[in-house]
């Protein structure tokens, strides 16, 4: 696929990273030439200098053939009017902006075909805000994965000496939890994978994947380890773009406070927030921490855009006594640093929103893709179409369909409403949904060795290895003579 | 002496036009031929005359004032008005010493409601009409009224009438021209009048005295044509329109004004003072009922409902009407009805007092203070609905406070030295400060300022205008830096 990326930056440049593995054709514009240069020296890309929404900067970066524009510039103006260029001039089929500022977010329909023609508008700020806002939900879980939009969740947790589960083979599972259907999709002990078979033992300090009904998360987390007591009071460090946001969902349901160094910029956020508290200072300061009561809090998120401002507030924080730290880390280097440190989890931006991007890039109809574990995993939901003669899944049983080694389905989501994914179709058929009511007959079912796969069933793989997805992909395409 | 020729020039152009109000009484004295014909033709005559004389022989100063010029012109309007006001009263009641007179025209002019008149039912109504329209048109605001109808004050108006207007915030401007503000303004405030009078007539009163009375519910000023207020028509229905106008008298005139244009309740909701007037109202007209019955003033419940709450609001709206002699009620509830009187009403209200939207801000000033002993490093903004108030604000009103607060004790102080027992010489203060009209004791609602001295009645009037103005203004006058050029 030929694709143009506008802009640069953090997002910019790791979408570009994991594309360019998967063979694509990938140009870069940025104002910035030394960003550009920087790029260049490490991946096999072209680049172009100047402004991204100047048509004749897209000309040089080949809009007129692109199959896909991804306007993620740090200004949505841009963003918005490149992807209205793009529609205009060069009738690219496939447009993606980001979209920081809720102020468009709120008003979809600005971006419809008749407007900025953006296909799909991502949020990353949003995509972490709802990533970290599930840990808080979720405090025993190290990550909370939805697919299907909310129906089913992968959870990773650790397992603990002393939980239900450990010491125990997998096939056990369900005499733990009869009432509930999960399923374990992948075993990681000591940064080594292993594929779960039914005897299989668990191991503590294992990170383990399994995958339920959303509903039934909790259940299942309350079988493989003992219950954190559930999060009242959230401390926030860094009142940045997502910190505010965080503050924003959280402030109805916990009590939260977040520490901001600067100045004007905590009056901002006071005078924007309602019912939390907004203090001025540094977060590692030990002594601020100390008389705000660090040891009293359940969660303590640094959330600043400095990564080692981050890594020490929260060791510091997890001494002092929280109860749970999440560090926010930019730099790969340092998130492999900190894993399995005292901090219990370290989130890295660019790995929580790529997936968003990846879902569009890919081949075949993927509805969802979240990177894991750096990006060395993956987790899919494929849709699968054809029939039993033209598909290499429909119609088949599970343990007959040939999945390369180390990819497991873990659920089946039947009778979802189909969408051809474009912003306005899915905002149609959200409005349909709230509606009627109801899911209709949505019907989440967690994948047995004999579950049979319909007609355009959404199917959630997890792949251990990155190398596989090509293969998974090609075993979901339809074959030609199906046209 | 340019400046103060200037301001005289405009004020000149004012009183000509005070004027031709007297227009509509003296038309009910010649219709109803109530004898005080005379008095206003005389009047009319001395105040238009006197306009005229101020206007043309000033005429050479004539330009565009300035700010300081604005303060100057609006405490003028404030006192010499009063006088032109004062004469139909003076010409048709002999016996009144100019005093007196001067202190009955302050207390409409700044809806107060204070009278020094008795035998009301005897009055021409001409009179008593009168003295309705001078509450209806100080009640919005005579600044607020002429930058209204005339293009006088030209881009100065703007500074007078935030000298006028009540409020610590007065820079939200509803309208892109101040002008089409004022007319807004005065347009609900004469719409929301004409219906209070068919409520009136609907419940029971005269045509005379429901436009009577409209004025004065409306404006929050308290005149009655009645000695006995609102208990010469003991009537609940009466009563229940009265308290559904003066309610609505409180609130910002400003929030009725966004409803009106947008056609829906919605700012009402963003009004940050309602909330708290209708919740202390109710709570405080259910809880004084309550005592009431609890005491055996009242031995049926709902007979102490209708006069705690026609007597609450009434008082805590600054109105000053009364169907009963409060002040044989327990200390405790005239004196809570004071206390709310001080603050109740909105800014931009007709209402007088400290205004909600201070109380509002001290609060949060009060909230801050204390979460700020807890938590050192933190940063609360003191805020109102979604708006954040800057600590300019903020301090004004603290000194606005102080200043109320001042102004009570050195008026309290002022009329005890001259001879008025405590709680006459207190709620009299209180209740020309707040612009409210009866207090207790000697001015009680049954009584009226009548038995006060000369120097007494000029302390209260000058209290009145220093309540209607929101003290700065007037102070600002009586500093040196002032007249400094």
């Amino acid at each position: 696929m030929k694709i143009i990326i506008l802009g640069a930056g953090q997002v910019g440049s790791t979408v570009a990273e994991s594309l360019v593995s998967e063979a694509n054709d990938i140009t870069m514009v940025d104002v910035d030439p030394k960003r550009l240069a920087l790029l260049q020296d490490r991946l096999d890309l072209r680049t172009v200098v100047g402004n991204a929404s100047y048509p004749s900067v897209l000309v040089d970066a080949g809009a007129h053939d692109a199959d896909m524009v991804l306007a993620v510039t740090e200004h949505d103006e841009t963003n918005l009017v490149a992807c209205k260029l793009a529609a205009t001039l060069f009738n690219t089929p496939t447009k993606i902006a980001r979209i920081r500022s809720t102020e468009y977010l709120i008003h979809p329909e600005i971006f419809s075909t008749q407007n900025f023609c953006v296909d799909f508008a991502i949020s990353p700020e949003q995509i972490l805000t709802e990533y970290i806002e599930k840990l808080i939900e979720f405090p025993e879980a190290l990550q909370v994965l939805d697919f299907a939009a909310g129906r089913v969740s992968l959870v990773a947790v650790r397992a603990l000496e002393g939980g239900a589960l450990v010491g125990q083979q997998l096939q056990e599972l369900r005499k733990h939890v009869p009432n509930v259907d999960t399923r374990v999709a992948a075993i990681f002990r000591k940064e080594r994978s292993l594929i779960p078979e039914g005897d299989t033992v668990i191991e503590a300090e294992d990170e383990v994947f399994f995958i339920a009904a959303a509903e039934d998360i909790r259940t299942v987390m309350r079988e493989l380890r003992s219950m954190d007591k559930p999060v009242k009071h959230v401390m926030i460090a860094g009142g940045g773009k997502i910190g505010k946001r965080l503050a924003e969902t959280l402030e109805k349901d916990y009590q939260v406070k977040i520490i901001e160094r600067n100045y004007q910029a905590s009056e901002r956020l006071a005078a924007e927030l309602n019912s939390v508290l907004v203090l001025h200072g540094d977060a590692t300061d030990e002594t601020l921490l100390e008389s705000e009561n660090i040891a009293e809090m359940d969660m303590f998120c640094a959330l600043t855009n400095d990564d080692e401002n981050n890594i020490m507030s929260a060791l510091l924080a997890k001494r002092m006594g929280a109860h749970k730290v999440i560090a926010l880390i930019n730099r790969s280097a340092y998130v492999d640093l900190v894993q399995g440190s005292r901090i219990d989890i370290a989130i890295s931006p660019a790995q929580v929103t790529i997936g968003s991007l990846l879902a569009y890039v890919r081949h075949g109809d993927v509805a969802a893709v979240h990177s894991l574990r750096r990006g060395a995993a993956e987790a899919l939901e494929l849709v699968a179409h054809g029939d039993a003669k033209s598909s290499n899944v429909v119609g088949r049983k599970i343990e007959d369909i040939k999945l390369p080694k180390g990819a497991t389905i873990g659920a089946i989501v039947r009778g979802l409403p189909k969408s051809e994914g474009t912003l306005d179709e899915n905002l149609i058929a959200e409005q349909e949904r709230v509606l009627h009511g109801s899911d209709g007959d949505v019907q989440v079912i967690i994948a047995h060795h004999d579950t049979v796969i319909e007609q355009e069933d959404h199917v959630i793989l997890f792949v251990i290895n990155r190398k596989m997805i090509r293969e998974v992909e090609k075993l979901f395409q339809v074959n030609v003579g199906f046209l | 002496m340019s400046r103060l020729f200037a301001v005289v020039n405009v004020l000149g152009q004012m009183v000509l036009v005070f004027g031709l109000t007297m227009l509509i009484p003296l038309g009910l004295a010649l219709w109803g031929n109530d004898g005080a014909r005379f008095a206003f033709e005389e009047s009319i005559l001395i105040t238009m005359g006197c306009g005229l004389l101020m206007w043309l022989a000033t005429r050479r100063y004539k330009r565009e004032l300035q700010t300081r010029d604005g303060f100057l012109l609006v405490v003028l309007i404030w006192s010499v008005l009063p006088v032109f006001a004062m004469l139909p009263l003076l010409f048709c009641l002999p016996e009144l010493n100019p005093s007196m007179a001067y202190f009955e025209a302050v207390s409409g002019l700044t809806a107060t409601g204070g009278t020094v008149l008795s035998g009301l039912d005897a009055l021409p109504p001409s009179i008593n009409l009168w003295r309705g329209e001078i509450v209806w048109l100080g009640g919005m605001g005579l600044i607020v009224l002429v930058v209204a109808i005339l293009p006088l004050l030209g881009v100065g108006g703007r500074q007078m009438l935030n000298a006028e207007i009540p409020g610590p915030m007065k820079e939200n401007k509803l309208t892109p021209r101040i002008a089409e503000t004022a007319k807004g303004l005065w347009s609900i405030y004469a719409s929301l009048t004409l219906v209070c009078v068919i409520a009136y007539k609907w419940a029971g009163m005269d045509w005379f005295d429901a436009v009577m009375h409209a004025f004065t519910t409306l404006g929050l000023g308290g005149f009655s044509s009645h000695d006995a207020s609102y208990g010469y028509w003991d009537s609940p229905l009466i009563e229940s329109v009265a308290i559904v106008f003066m309610l609505i008298a409180g609130v910002n005139f400003a929030t009725h004004f966004l409803a009106w244009r947008a056609k829906s309740l919605t700012s009402y909701r963003y009004d940050s003072e309602i909330g708290w007037y209708v919740v202390i109202m109710l709570i405080s007209c259910i809880g004084l009922a309550f005592y009431l019955w609890f005491v055996d003033v009242y031995t049926d419940p709902l007979t102490a409902l209708r006069y705690a709450a026609f007597n609450v609001i009434s008082i805590a709206t600054t109105t000053g009407y009364s169907n009963t002699d409060y002040s044989l009620w327990p200390i405790f509830v005239p004196l809570w009805m004071l206390f709310l009187s001080g603050f109740c009403t909105s800014s931009g209200s007709t209402g007088g007092g400290i205004k909600m939207i201070r109380i509002r801000i001290l609060y949060q000033q009060v909230y801050r203070e204390i979460i700020t002993i807890m938590h050192p490093n933190a940063i609360i903004p003191a805020k109102l609905g979604r708006n954040v108030i800057a600590n300019r604000v903020i301090l004004a009103v603290l000194v606005f406070l102080f200043v109320y607060a001042a102004s009570i004790v050195s008026m309290t102080l002022t009329l005890t030295l001259s001879g008025l027992d405590v709680i006459t010489a207190f709620s009299a203060a209180v209740a020309c400060i707040n612009n409210l009209g009866p207090g207790l004791g000697n001015v009680g609602p049954a009584n009226t300022y009548a038995s006060f001295t000369d120097f007494q009645i000029w302390v209260c009037s000058f209290a009145m205008l220093l309540g209607r103005l929101e003290f700065f203004t007037l102070l600002a006058i009586f500093t040196p830096a002032f007249w400094r050029k």
